[in-house]
């Protein structure tokens, strides 16, 4: 009899407007017809992904007071294009980042709980947070939020919309059309609450989905984040580190759970990856730095810089040396993208790393701006992902593909089976759910 | 003879309260993506200009100022705009068109939802665009009160509709068509003098943009609303490609259409459709008996608000040809009860309406726009280039 090993989660983020997607490359098609959404979430079906992620951004990021144009710009409002997702796939989870700050509990409720029933159980909904007022400008209700406050409203988001999720009997609906009943007695409750954040009564617009609750991912590092996901969340979708972080990561987030009556696999921990894959070690270090290469271009580059310098840096040239000139603390170029928290130190480390390693600008943004996850062929990078999970580093990783859409094909159609062969991965999925997927119990579900 | 416009307006199991207990009916089905698939297949099947999916944010009731217990009646509703993205896959042809409310709802959100309904759909998205004045639907969101259960300062739900509908209508400008470049040389993704602030600053919210959806296919996707009087024609005259009228007969319908006429607007015209409830059977006096059947399941008769047809499908195309005559365009058909009432209007209406070369025999544009008539718009920023 074999013993049945821990086994590995997969999801796929939709390549995001950072620089991480490479839009100049030949093969990089378009990021914004449903056609490219159509073709990275089937090849992640293909592979018997879990779920397929789309990130959030409200706001077109800005450096220097003006539209920042280096990376990819553009991107469909989510929950719209999961919806249409639904309809060319059959078990793929689709996951979308939705902001507590500018929405609210009632409709953001019913628009999961539609998603859910839409897609037959396959909705998700990473839960994120910002109080930054340069978001708010496209929103009724600014950036009013104290920073402090994030995490309360968020709580209480997720605990009013699972009020509402609860608030019809998974029997409501009688469809009993000789009996003249739509609805059984009772079947609809009524949600009155009232709480710091939300002054809400009424009965939901929809019956029980079928996974009651879509599945809650967190993203964030923090202690309080940390806390909120051992709280609420179902998926922590974390930074990825060195095997030794990942455990020790993991060993705190999943000792919190106890605190909250759970247990430990009723939260997975996925850092998101980034990878690059050769035939050979060598090929795929020499894909590795050539995508790094594509990913920091000259003017990204200077951009960088930039933001850690707080002035214009646009005279200086990319292939020579950092500059003299010492950055300005609170210059404050770069909005929408989490400031530089203490920019003179990081001068002095990167000047340090340049001068140790005669890195010109370029080189130097290429080095210090992270390279990628997992370097090797597909065996090695199976292999490591498989040590990463057996070790309690994680439960699975979502993987960031640098191209769209096709920067998950070779990924599917090699590395995949590997993990497959190894008995880490699945080969078909086994339930109907992402809450199958992820084996989360459904709740309210009495069987 | 000026071809007519033809749509269907989708809730539930149809219009007639009762529908659900018609025996053709599957309302264990109601909330699966299958069932509506169905229905707009049909739909599409008939040549048919679009749907429109009915949506509120509260539940369906019999009384204005919240929910009843009632439990012989459909009860729940999908988010519209998310029920027309998950149809936009399984068909190439038809618009389509859920309802988004603008009381309660971010107009950042709405816009950036039909635009990406745009783009999902290939350039078939439309927008009925509507109000909610019940103090019940307020209290789903608690933080506006409304003096209930008398519906709500009317005239500033409508101006603030037209103040949403402005936003979208230049958020989905805020993008040149040719804003994208990928210029490697330079490496800029985007040309960002083409991406446009919208600075909106109205008496409800202000919004600031660009937009983070690229300008949709259609460049200005329709917008449609439902008026019933002159506070609402205006807003429509102003703002909308299309308004649903009620008339209850071809009186009425000159009437009306002469109102709206009346009223300043600029641009394309705006295209006057009627709604009619209908339920249709191709044996005379069925229809009626039918009706007549289902009031007695819903203990009342029929209330609507648009004008109620029993009959066959070649009277419907009668009737349908002489208010056209009385100035109307399109009509939106509520089917009383589905799948019956819409096949009868694919398979019985169409037929009759295309003898009368009143119809088309194929779909003639690839977007809703284009089936509807109206010109690819210039986006307000471009320039104008002169050879």
């Amino acid at each position: 009899m074999t013993v049945s090993r821990k086994q590995v989660h997969l999801a796929a983020h939709f390549p995001g407007v950072n620089n991480t997607t490479v839009w100049s490359d030949p093969r990089s098609g378009s990021q914004i017809d449903f056609e490219s959404f159509r073709h990275l979430a089937r090849t992640a079906e293909r592979g018997r992904f879990d779920f397929f992620f789309l990130a959030e951004g409200l706001r077109l990021r800005e450096l220097k007071g003006r539209i920042h144009d280096l990376d990819v710009v553009g991107r469909p409002e989510s929950l719209t294009v999961l919806a249409a997702l639904s309809a060319v796939t059959e078990r793929l989870g689709l996951a979308g980042t939705i902001n507590v700050t500018f929405n609210e509990p009632y409709e953001l409720a019913r628009r999961l709980a539609s998603l859910d029933h839409l897609s037959g159980g396959r909705a998700a909904w990473n839960v994120v947070t910002t109080s930054d007022a340069f978001t708010g400008e496209n929103f009724r209700r600014g950036g009013y939020l104290d920073p402090a406050d994030r995490y309360l409203r968020a709580a209480e988001f997720v605990e009013l919309a699972r009020e509402l999720w609860d608030s019809w009997r998974p029997d409501a609906l009688a469809a009993d059309q000789e009996g003249g009943r739509f609805v059984r007695h009772g079947g609809i409750g009524d949600v009155r609450h009232r709480g710091p954040q939300f002054d809400v009564e009424g009965r939901f617009t929809l019956p029980r989905s079928p996974q009651g609750h879509p599945v809650i991912i967190q993203a964030g590092d923090s202690d309080e984040g940390r806390e909120f996901a051992a709280a609420t969340a179902d998926v922590i979708f974390s930074r990825h580190g060195t095997l030794e972080e990942g455990r020790a990561f993991y060993a705190d987030v999943k000792r919190r759970l106890a605190g909250y009556g759970r247990a430990p696999d009723s939260l997975k921990i996925m850092p998101g990856v980034t990878y690059a894959l050769g035939d050979t070690e060598e090929e795929a270090a020499e894909n590795a730095a050539e995508i790094r290469r594509q990913q920091v271009s000259p003017q990204t580059a200077i951009a960088f810089l930039e933001q850690v310098w707080g002035r214009d840096m646009s005279g200086y040239d990319t292939d020579g040396p950092l500059p003299d000139v010492d950055p300005v603390v609170g210059g404050g170029l770069s909005q929408g993208r989490v400031p530089v928290k203490d920019p003179l130190a990081v001068a002095a480390k990167w000047r340090a790393l340049a001068a140790e390693k005669k890195l010109s600008i370029r080189e130097l943004v290429i080095e210090v701006t992270g390279r990628q996850s997992f370097i090797g062929t597909p065996q090695s990078v199976a292999a490591r992902i498989d040590e990463f999970v057996t070790t309690d580093a994680a439960d699975g990783f979502i993987l960031v593909p640098h191209l769209t859409p096709g920067g998950l094909d070779d990924f599917v159609a090699k590395v995949v089976p590997i993990l497959q062969e190894r008995g880490v991965f699945r080969t078909e999925y086994t339930g109907t759910t992402l809450r199958d997927h992820l084996g989360l119990e459904t709740p309210g579900r009495t069987s | 003879m000026t071809a007519l416009h033809l749509a269907v307006a989708l809730d539930g199991a149809g219009w007639h309260p009762a529908a659900w207990r018609e025996p053709t009916a599957r309302p264990g089905d109601l909330f699966t993506a299958a069932h509506w698939a169905k229905l707009v297949g049909e739909a599409e099947r008939g040549l048919l200009d679009f749907v429109t999916l009915e949506d509120a944010l509260s539940l369906q009731s019999s009384r204005q100022d919240g929910p009843d217990d009632r439990l012989d009646q459909v009860r729940g509703r999908f988010d519209a705009v998310l029920l027309a993205a998950a149809l936009a896959p399984l068909t190439s042809r038809i618009g389509l068109v859920p309802t988004a409310t603008t009381t309660h709802t971010e107009p950042f959100h709405v816009a950036m939802g039909i635009a990406t309904l745009d783009h999902v759909s290939g350039g078939r998205a439309g927008w009925r665009a509507q109000i909610s004045p019940r103090p019940s639907e307020a209290r789903h969101f608690g933080r506006r009160e409304f003096p209930g259960p008398a519906p709500g300062p009317l005239d500033d739900l409508l101006a603030e509709a037209g103040d949403a509908v402005e936003v979208a209508r230049r958020l989905w400008d805020s993008w040149e068509d040719d804003a994208e470049i990928r210029d490697v040389a330079t490496g800029r993704f985007i040309d960002r003098d083409k991406l446009h602030y919208i600075d909106f600053d109205g008496r409800w919210f202000g919004v600031k943009g660009p937009s983070i959806t690229p300008r949709p296919p259609q460049g200005q996707p329709p917008v449609t609303v439902l008026a019933h009087e002159r506070a609402p024609y205006e807003l429509a005259a102003r703002v909308a490609d299309v308004v649903y009228v009620t008339p209850h007969d071809a009186g009425q319908a000159r009437a009306v259409v002469e109102e709206i006429r009346g009223i300043p607007r600029e641009g394309t015209p705006l295209k006057i459709f009627a709604d009619v409830l209908v339920f249709l059977d191709g044996e005379p006096g069925r229809a009626a008996a039918r009706k007549a059947r289902l009031d007695e399941l819903d203990r009342a008769e029929l209330v609507s608000d648009a004008a109620v047809f029993t009959g066959t499908p070649d009277e419907l195309a009668e009737l349908l040809l002489d208010w056209q005559r009385a100035g109307i365009e399109g009509f939106r058909l509520r089917p009383g009860a589905v799948p019956h009432d819409l096949k009868a209007i694919t398979r019985g209406v169409v037929p009759a309406l295309c003898r009368r070369g009143a119809f088309r025999r194929e779909y003639e544009a690839a977007t809703l726009r284009g089936l509807l008539g109206l010109p690819h718009p210039a986006n307000r920023h471009a320039k104008v280039t002169t050879s």
